[in-house]
């Protein structure tokens, strides 16, 4: 069985990661599936529309390094290198998750990959990620931490803090922000005066830069010129993806209130399309293969489906582990 | 040797950083001015900037930035320079933290502490003075302890800083500055999750902690009763076990602490003791605690608010003598009900 880390750097193959891009979509339309057929409990929120950013981070950044995720973080997650196995047995409360099935869609974790558990609170993981930069700056390390959240995080005090604390300490971190222009059921210039959020950096004194999120070059190179400064000691950098949301923000959303025509404009930029024609026009791929590699994946996915659907489900006891550890000098 | 308890504190912290190099602390105004109440003083003399870190006032920057370093390899103690500042960092502790080892499998932990200061008895007023330990009840993943001096903040701290998980150190502000003898070096080091009997006795066993238990002490100077009492030392998890034997075996179980009458940290001992204890129990389990009310601020109103040691003494001779709960001195005041 091929490993999270084997599927990371496998990625290297430029094939591999249209096959990466197409199997994110792929699982996300299925999982919405699932939740409507009533398979699935609870919610879950997908990035279908948003798979170049998941693919650019996953090149740019070191399996070493931390990483730390939203709750819409399939995408990431699979890119990163977790098997679909394992994050649809995670989402679907079996055995075969990630975490014994006790976390779900929104707590996915593989440390083998550098992916730390996913937070389900917007705006968290960014000071977590400046923390985490801080141990590669004190134990003298090269990691370099990455920070990924929404648009809507840039309105909560924990990016301005985290952002603050990574600019005047000068740590190793990047943070990148998806801008798929919804922050949960509010489009953006509703519930924000700017419209580049990348604007915010100024007032840390901190780098920053706009990048085209659809197309995985620009957003690896992006990350990784921010990854190589902030290794050599010169501090964070903020990183604006200008993506979109092709669903709701949950299941619940059907996303309703977006104005009409903005999803197709957006589809005809689509991150699967883009890197297609480009892997076609570059000559390493023909249409007929490209083709083919929509059916295999399709049919992988709905393998794992049928695998993780005929799993058990998490045993009880599963929900009395992993609390806390030994206590210090405790004579129990 | 004879320490203060921000001394010991001190102390307790360099220990630590000298044993384990991934040790740093970080809080306002601790590196170069040695913390507020000077618990971290001599630190970053020794220890340098790398570990011994000034934040902005920026505490749910900092306590975030502490639950990504403690996942990935340090042990961060945290200062909060009173508890009330933890509210807007609060998402870190019982959130993040206190659930990252469960959302792995176990693969990642989080072994940070975040010291704060609480209580009242200085005058600071009402958004400074109170002691919100039960911020981290109902809360699986997060341990809590609260010293009652200058020996026990040193064991507790060192013990906090060793623990693989999150851990709450609260320490009493108006304690800062007392004298108590400490045994320093790992001997000094006391288990998390273990309660201390100071006194035994026959009529009724008293639960306390943090600048409570100097209180309980006073109380029992010159009383008609003679008590168990008890330091919980730990809050979460408290020791079921030695405070349930001790309530077998003396038939009552008084409460005495630092908080408002609803919803206490002693509310859950008194939970679990009476359902447990039940057959043991010759009087109702009682409370000593302070009135529903903010902090108030003047120095006579500010005593008054706290659990008084005659009212103890004085209350504890009632209830030995009626087997009813004695009435708080606002109820009886008629202040409230």
């Amino acid at each position: 069985m091929t490993t999270p880390l084997q599927r990371r750097e496998a990625l290297a193959d430029p094939v591999e990661q249209l096959d990466r891009m197409l199997e994110i979509r792929r699982f996300e339309d299925r999982i919405k599936e699932l939740f409507a057929e009533g398979l699935i409990h609870g919610t879950t929120h997908t990035c279908q529309g948003q798979e170049a950013v998941s693919i650019g981070l996953a090149r740019a950044a070191r399996p070493t390094d931390p990483v730390c995720c939203t709750y819409r973080g399939h995408g990431h997650a699979l890119a990163l290198g977790m098997t679909p196995d394992s994050v649809l047995g995670e989402i679907t409360g079996r055995v075969t998750g990630a975490i014994g099935g006790v976390g779900g869609s929104m707590h996915l974790s593989e440390k083998s990959v550098g992916l730390m558990p996913t937070s389900a609170i917007v705006g968290a993981g960014i000071p977590i990620a400046a923390g985490a930069a801080l141990t590669a700056q004190v134990l003298g390390t090269d990691d370099c931490a990455f920070s990924l959240f929404g648009d809507g995080a840039t309105n909560i005090g924990a990016f301005h803090e985290g952002l603050n604390l990574a600019a005047i300490w000068n740590l190793p971190v990047v943070f990148i922000c998806e801008n798929n222009v919804y922050g949960e059921y509010s489009r953006i210039n509703l519930t924000t005066p700017i419209e580049d959020l990348a604007q915010r950096a100024t007032s840390y004194g901190m780098r920053s830069e706009i990048v085209d999120g659809q197309v995985i070059g620009t957003v690896q190179d992006a990350i990784e010129r921010a990854a190589a400064l902030a290794r050599a000691g010169e501090g964070p950098t903020l990183i604006e993806c200008k993506t979109y949301r092709y669903s709701g923000h949950s299941r619940a959303d059907a996303g309703a209130y977006r104005p009409e025509g903005e999803l197709d404009h957006w589809m005809k930029r689509d991150p699967i399309l883009l890197y297609r024609q480009q892997l076609i026009s570059d000559g390493v791929l023909d249409d007929a293969r490209a083709d083919q590699l929509v059916i295999d994946v399709a049919a992988r996915i709905d393998q794992c489906v049928e695998r993780t659907m005929a799993s058990p489900l998490a045993d009880i006891a599963s929900m009395f582990r992993h609390i806390t550890g030994n206590m210090a000098g405790s004579p129990r | 040797m004879k320490l203060r308890m921000r001394q010991a504190i001190a102390r307790a912290l360099a220990d630590e950083m000298r044993a384990d190099p991934t040790v740093i602390v970080m809080g306002e105004d601790i590196a170069v001015a040695e913390g507020p109440f000077k618990t971290s003083e001599g630190l970053l003399d020794e220890f340098g900037p790398l570990r011994v870190r000034d934040t902005p006032i920026s505490e749910m920057g900092f306590c975030g930035a502490a639950v990504g370093a403690a996942a990935t390899g340090l042990k961060p103690v945290v200062e909060i320079m009173f508890i009330e500042f933890l509210g807007v960092a609060l998402d870190m502790v019982v959130t993040e933290a206190a659930k990252l080892r469960y959302l792995s499998g176990g693969a990642y932990t989080a072994p940070l502490v975040v010291r704060a200061s609480t209580g009242a008895g200085l005058g600071f007023g009402t958004q400074h003075s109170q002691t919100y330990e039960t911020w981290m009840y109902a809360c699986p993943g997060v341990k809590l302890v609260v010293p009652s001096g200058a020996r026990t903040a040193y064991g507790l701290v060192r013990a906090a800083i060793q623990d693989p998980d999150p851990v709450v150190v609260l320490e009493s502000r108006a304690l800062y500055a007392e004298r108590e003898e400490v045994v320093v070096g790992d001997e000094g080091i006391i288990p998390l999750g273990v309660a201390e009997v100071l006194q035994t006795g026959s009529d009724v066993t008293v639960v306390t902690l943090g600048q409570m238990v100097g209180t309980t002490l006073a109380a029992a100077v010159g009383a008609d009763w003679t008590a168990d009492i008890i330091d919980l030392r730990t809050l979460i998890p408290w020791d079921r076990t030695r405070v349930c034997e001790s309530v077998e075996r003396t038939g009552r179980l008084v409460i005495v602490e630092e908080n408002p009458y609803s919803g206490g940290w002693g509310t859950e001992i008194a939970a679990h003791v009476a359902s447990e204890c039940f057959h043991a129990l010759r009087a109702p389990v009682t409370r000593f605690t302070c009135p529903d009310v903010p902090v108030p601020y003047p120095a006579h109103l500010e005593k008054r608010y706290l659990p008084d040691a005659v009212d103890v003494r004085t209350g504890i001779s009632e209830l030995i003598s009626t087997s009813r709960r004695p009435r708080p001195w606002w109820e009886k005041e008629g202040h409230a009900s």
